[in-house]
């Protein structure tokens, strides 16, 4: 049995109603989890992109690729592990004013993250932190002892470090 | 005269003004050469009915019984006359009773449009009366679906949805339309399509791949071809013959491959699968080159795929990319139209015979023939068997028949024996199995084909799925002739208790309604038949008669199908009792 491993799969597409259906059916017929999605515009103008990340193995991610681009308005759909790509997540953290002020500790742990203070008012401060999934993870471990309100965190986005010879198919 | 096309387009373009959305879906169906369409009325597709009355001598809008019946006509007409099928409906339950057939064309292949009716685009998402999201619902089985909000999107909606049902490897294609914009007005003018940006209809042939096939098949001693239904949608039963004769290589077929090549023929060496002939099954598992033409692999044709041809090299001739290598992975994939692959690689092809492979294969028939079809065609027992049933239809037709059939054991007894002389000459419903199938099927095939003779072979369970289309064939008189092959059971799945569930009848035997009364009832000429010396006679008439007929033959009640394959063995382990 083949291992499974993550994947990420770039789709680029029209930018119509209902694909996202489309897209989403074709995982949830194979019983397959999608781990994290997002869509975004592409490089190319009026085409869209999304970003899906799976785990599974690679001569299952080949055939859901193909089923992908079968799909009437996916232009093209490509895979990746995640040593061919350059890939980032980013997360909000929404934490109590008072606790700024009152743990010093909290200062530090946001200098030693690297993450960025989107906001500040009276009663809450918001943190920002883009990176990898282990560190947005440790930003989550390190500030929840300071009760967060909230935490959100954003699906992967992903470039490859080869070409996409997308602009050519539409040629 | 003026085409219908012309018609279509002339008088509103000329005049430029403007028309309901409504009109311009029935201006853009004549368009695109429809003269034929099945479909049930409703109040979200009103509009577009006010104008099917007023365009019914350029548009034959026929009413089906149920939905369901209407894209199973759809896809009988498709199959036979190889134009798209189309089917419309109203929103909510008239667009999910759509779905089943749907589904069948998706898994089918099979060129349809269907056409729905919506809320007003100001109610969706409101839980309006019969307001159902029939994109969403339909989505997982459509080639493509689309919903129009204005009245405007019409013609390039429309255009679309036909060049994607008829181009690459067809399929079904749902257009829901909001009332609103069927009542709109706009400015109307139509442009065919044949292309769409983000759709590769056909893959690119790629000369290389051709060569190393071709180079394979002239080195293969032992070589089989397993054609499917590419063949007959790629309209390429000529080039494939060719081919065929050409190399000399048996030539064995999937259920809906069956016709691409005349029963007859000398290289056609029957059926694979399940219910297949004994010779290809086990041969499968011998050849050194096994060429997949225009078929897919289906679990029903390989059994298990761990011990499916593995000493073979595979050569995989196809139009959709998401077929290779999805069940068997091909050695050498040939992309491509068939009928373009076909007529570059038959040049390069050499010629044989490869008689002494022919031999195994008629060893085994030999085998198959004593153990299984002397008695099917021939009963040895009082109850009559379906093969002969089949064996009397045959005589009478001469293999020039259409043949329609259901799911179950009288679909594989057909398909088995039938006999055909002409392509598109098999419809059934194969990937999907859905029972209930044949009987709007039927009436679809007669209108797609009407100068062809079209017999319905059903069972008495599937007959009872879609029976009320007897109404719909009463009142077009399309002249189909239905057999019920009645056995008083749901006859394969008390096949499969009886093989492996102990015998356990659950729920499978039924008891029945005078079928001859009910075609009667529908004023169709009927009869039944329970003894072996009536049933020639009673197929002649039938064969013989100008109008739809009806024809009831008491079978056997517990008679299995064989040779089979039982579910998850391998095609090697067939059984022939």
């Amino acid at each position: 049995m083949e291992a499974t491993q993550i994947f990420t799969i770039s789709i680029y597409s029209e930018n119509n109603v209902g694909l996202l259906n489309r897209i989403s059916a074709i995982f949830l017929k194979r019983h397959i989890n999608i781990r994290s999605l997002n869509t975004s515009p592409s490089e190319i103008e009026n085409v869209f992109r999304f970003v899906i990340v799976v785990k599974m193995t690679e001569e299952k991610v080949k055939k859901v690729v193909k089923q992908l681009e079968k799909q009437i308005e996916v232009i093209k759909a490509f895979y990746h592990t995640d040593e061919e790509t350059i890939y980032q997540e980013s997360a909000l953290y929404k934490v109590k004013s008072d606790s700024l002020f009152d743990e010093r500790h909290i200062q530090n742990i946001i200098k030693d993250s690297h993450a960025n203070i989107v906001t500040v008012s009276r009663d809450f401060f918001v943190i920002e932190k883009t990176g990898f999934r282990h560190e947005t993870e440790k930003l989550y471990e390190d500030l929840a002892p300071y009760g967060l309100l909230q935490f959100v965190r954003s699906g992967r986005i992903s470039v490859t470090k080869t070409p996409m010879e997308i602009s050519d198919i539409l040629k | 005269m003026k085409t219908k096309e012309q018609i279509a387009l002339q008088e509103v373009e000329s005049e430029s003004i403007k028309i309901s959305g409504a009109e311009a879906v029935i201006r853009c169906l004549l368009a695109e050469g429809v003269d034929l369409i099945y479909g049930y009325p409703g109040g979200a597709i009103m509009p577009v009915y006010d104008e099917l009355y007023k365009f019914q001598d350029e548009l034959n809008h026929v009413l089906t019984r149920h939905e369901q019946g209407a894209t199973h006509a759809a896809q009988g007409y498709a199959r036979t006359s190889g134009k798209v099928g189309v089917a419309i409906a109203t929103s909510g339950p008239g667009a999910t009773n759509l779905v089943t057939g749907i589904a069948d064309a998706q898994i089918d292949s099979t060129p349809m449009v269907c056409i729905t009716g919506q809320v007003g685009s100001h109610l969706l998402g409101s839980d309006a009366f019969q307001e159902t999201d029939i994109i969403g619902i339909s989505t997982p089985v459509t080639k493509w679906n689309y919903q129009i909000t204005k009245a405007s999107e019409i013609p390039e909606i429309m255009a679309k949805a036909f060049y994607i049902a008829r181009s690459g490897r067809p399929g079904p294609v749902l257009i829901d339309i909001t009332k609103d914009a069927q009542f709109d007005t706009f400015d109307f003018s139509y442009k065919k399509c044949n292309l769409v940006r983000s759709y590769k209809a056909v893959p690119p042939m790629e000369m290389d791949q051709i060569q190393a096939a071709a180079t394979l098949i002239n080195q293969a001693k032992k070589p089989l071809i397993v054609f499917g239904q590419g063949v007959i949608l790629g309209e390429a039963e000529a080039e494939f013959k060719a081919f065929v004769e050409k190399t000399g290589i048996p030539a064995a077929w999937t259920i809906l491959g069956l016709s691409a090549l005349p029963t007859d023929h000398p290289s056609n060496v029957g059926m694979v699968g399940m219910h297949g002939n004994y010779g290809p099954n086990m041969l499968t598992n011998e050849c050194d080159v096994l060429l997949a033409m225009g078929m897919r692999f289906d679990d029903r044709v390989t059994g298990n795929l761990d011990t499916y041809a593995k000493q073979a090299k595979v050569i995989h001739f196809e139009i959709d990319p998401a077929e290779v290598d999805k069940n068997v992975m091909a050695d050498i994939a040939v992309m491509g139209n068939i009928k373009e692959t076909l007529t570059k690689i038959t040049p390069l092809v050499e010629e044989k015979s490869h008689t002494s492979w022919f031999e195994k294969f008629k060893e085994f028939d030999a085998i198959e023939f004593d153990k299984v079809i002397k008695e099917e065609l021939n009963p040895s027992k009082e109850g009559l068997s379906m093969g002969e049933v089949l064996k009397e239809i045959n005589n009478a037709s001469g293999g020039d028949a259409v043949i329609v059939t259901d799911v179950g054991q009288h679909q594989m007894i057909a398909c088995r024996y039938a006999k055909f002389n002409q392509s598109k000459s098999n419809v059934t419903s194969g990937g999907l199995g859905t029972m209930g199938f044949a009987l709007p099927a039927a009436l679809g095939a007669k209108m797609g084909a009407p100068e062809r003779e079209v017999v319905a072979i059903i069972g008495d369970g599937g007959y009872q799925m879609t029976i009320q289309e007897l109404g719909t064939i009463f009142q077009t008189q399309a002249a189909v002739k239905i057999v019920v092959l009645n056995n008083d059971f749901l006859g394969m799945v008390r096949q499969w208790q009886q093989l492996f569930f102990d015998k356990r009848y659950a729920s499978t035997e039924m008891v029945n309604p005078d079928f001859v009364t009910i075609a009667k009832g529908y004023f169709i000429d009927a009869q039944r038949v329970t003894k072996r010396e009536h049933l020639a006679d009673a197929v002649q008439t039938m064969m013989a008669s100008k109008k739809p007929y009806f024809l009831e033959v008491c079978v056997e009640k517990e008679n299995n199908v064989f040779p089979m394959i039982p579910s998850g063995a391998s095609v090697s382990d067939i059984r022939l009792e």
